[in-house]
């Protein structure tokens, strides 16, 4: 598609995961992604995929746990409550090596909360969710078209790294729509054969897929793996950006929609003789913590902004580790921050 | 007669597809009847190279283990799910999920429903033991009314915990599923019958037919606290009264 299309971002996700050739789809309907499951209920059958409205949560990602076993490259999305549901499969889908991409379109909470636009489940993506010593690798798009970018990049880290991989966005950026110039189609056939799937055990051993021992040695041994397997991912994989930072003596770090808006406010700041910048973490499970240090050694203050109560400010705090001052701005429960109200923020650090 | 020992018939033999791991079963439980039963229809269907078993969690939590096919350790209640999830992703194997009456009947109720209903082209093997064996013996979703477990010690009061669930009934009212049976092990004749009926489960599934339900009704001798040949007289004569053996659908 060299064209670009006006495209809403829950949908630029769908097809961009058609593009990355996901084979299979599984999903419960939840405000505000709808849009998604809809639009591969549509695309996936007439691609000749797998298409199945589960019966909750909990069933798509065994789903996706039965498929990526299989492996098929295997999606599903939801929006905070219905992640909550999840976690148990995503648990058991990093224990047991499996590539997945789970979406989450986050929304107001905790509870049923409401459909609006919020970031309040970073602890829940960052730190596990499930229970165990895991992680997911988690990114973080702050425009539509990024969106679509890191849908593709989820795909190929979960192959990679043979771990589920999140796409966090928000309902700001699930329903907004934006021009967008979808990247080319992957065939799945072309994509590597991996050879620990339960394909059959035609010519080979059988492969089994599990996350269980009840040798504590061994299941300490498997624990260990899935570690230095993090640490691969730290050292290749850690994603951000930084803008207007060169000479910056106040940086915003945001992630997702707000960096975008504060995007915005760096501009107006600047218009007032404030250097400000943005610190913007893409992944943020690899968190970027060493860049964020360098940045700390040379600025006076980075102001954490999110739609939370202070979810990533701890990991901030935790790299910046008092080289500047770390204060925290945030809006709950579905409120959006403004350009302006940012803006104010920053002034009471300026100067 | 001198016997010729190198022109002997074998007559009977480990099924092909069983492997040589020791059960982790308690002496005289029917899991080990049903695993080799499972073998040796694979053998028979000659299926093994396409076959994907589901181990759930339980007493069988192994089952990954017995056979020479490939295989997934699911989550408790899951089974259903994670063998949609296979059988979508390649409609060419031959999917089976083993999973107990807590797995299948509590803890997995909705996974386990709908996958009938959407009529999975997968098999299903549903032991039914009226209890949870792995974890100490505690209620099951099937314990009988009055059954003395290890949460219900003065007996199930069904005005408190519900009745011993039949599932396989609430299956068999759907409009998904091809086959759903009830069978037992207490005997050689009951014995022969299920291996009937889960030969036909898979077999339904190798011709595409859809979804089926083999429910054995299983004894648990160290939980009932009772002898193996105790707990067959019990399955006879009590928990066969509770649930009826017999087809309930076969429209394959």
């Amino acid at each position: 598609m060299k064209q670009r299309t006006l495209m809403r971002g829950n949908e630029v996700i769908a097809e961009a995961a058609i593009r990355a050739g996901c084979q299979c789809y599984f999903a419960y309907p939840i405000t505000p992604q709808a849009e998604l499951l809809e639009r591969l209920a549509d695309r996936m059958p007439e691609l000749g995929r797998t298409f199945v409205q589960a019966e909750s949560e909990i069933g798509a990602i065994n789903m996706i746990y039965g498929a990526a076993s299989v492996g098929v490259r295997a999606m599903t999305s939801s929006s905070s409550p219905g992640i909550s549901l999840k976690q148990e499969g995503i648990s058991y889908i990093a224990g047991a090596n499996l590539p997945a991409v789970i979406v989450n379109i986050m929304r107001g909470g905790p509870g049923l909360g409401d459909i609006a636009p919020a970031q309040a489940d970073y602890f829940q993506a960052t730190k596990g969710g499930g229970h165990g010593d895991y992680h997911m690798i988690v990114l973080a798009p702050a425009t539509v078209p990024e969106a679509g970018g890191l849908t593709m990049l989820a795909f190929e880290l979960a192959d990679r790294y043979r771990t589920p991989v999140m796409l966090l966005a928000d309902g700001m950026l699930g329903q907004m729509m934006e021009p967008v110039r979808l990247p080319p189609p992957i065939d799945p056939q072309t994509l590597p054969k991996k050879k620990w799937a339960t394909t059959g055990a035609k010519g080979r051993e059988p492969n089994i897929i599990r996350s269980f021992d009840l040798d504590p040695e061994v299941l300490k041994e498997m624990n260990l793996e899935l570690q230095r397997k993090y640490r691969e991912v730290e050292k290749n994989e850690i994603r951000h950006e930084e803008y207007e930072t060169d000479d910056a003596e106040i940086v915003i770090a945001a992630y997702g929609t707000v960096a975008r808006i504060a995007k915005t406010v760096v501009t107006m700041a600047r218009a007032k003789g404030i250097r400000l910048g943005l610190f913007r973490p893409i992944t943020v499970w690899p968190f970027p913590k060493q860049p964020l240090k360098t940045l700390a050694e040379r600025v006076e203050t980075i102001l954490t902004v999110e739609m939370s109560a202070g979810q990533m400010w701890e990991d901030v705090q935790l790299a910046v580790c008092e080289r500047a001052a770390t204060p925290f701005y945030g809006e709950l429960g579905g409120v959006v921050p403004t350009p302006r109200g940012i803006l104010a923020e920053v002034k009471k650090y300026a100067g | 007669m001198p016997v010729d020992i190198e022109n002997m018939e074998k007559v009977f033999e480990r099924p092909r597809s069983l492997t040589d791991a020791k059960f982790t079963y308690c002496p005289g439980c029917h899991h080990g009847i049903l695993t080799r039963i499972i073998a040796q229809t694979i053998d028979e269907l000659g299926i093994v190279e396409r076959t994907v078993g589901i181990a759930p969690v339980g007493c069988a939590v192994f089952a990954y283990r017995w056979y020479h096919c490939d295989a997934i350790q699911a989550s408790h209640g899951r089974g259903s799910a994670v063998a949609t999830g296979v059988k979508r992703a390649d409609p060419n194997l031959i999917v089976f999920s083993y999973q107990g009456d807590g797995d299948f009947a509590s803890i997995g109720t909705a996974e386990s429903i709908h996958a009938a209903n959407r009529g999975e082209n997968i098999t299903i093997i549903f032991v039914n033991n009226q209890v949870y064996g792995m974890t100490g013996g505690e209620m099951a979703p099937t314990s009988l009314i009055g059954q003395r477990t290890t949460t219900t010690p003065k007996g199930r009061d069904p005005k408190l915990l519900g009745y011993p669930i039949r599932f396989s009934e609430m299956i068999a009212q759907l409009d998904g599923p091809v086959y759903v049976t009830r069978q037992s092990l207490y005997d050689i004749k009951r014995i022969t019958q299920a291996t009937k009926a889960i030969k036909k489960a898979f077999s339904y599934q190798v011709e595409g037919k859809g979804y089926s339900l083999v429910e054995v009704l299983a004894n648990c001798p160290t939980n009932w606290r009772m002898s193996p040949e105790e707990s067959n007289k019990h399955i006879a004569e009590v928990v066969s009264k509770v649930f009826p053996l017999g087809d309930l659908v076969d429209r394959g």
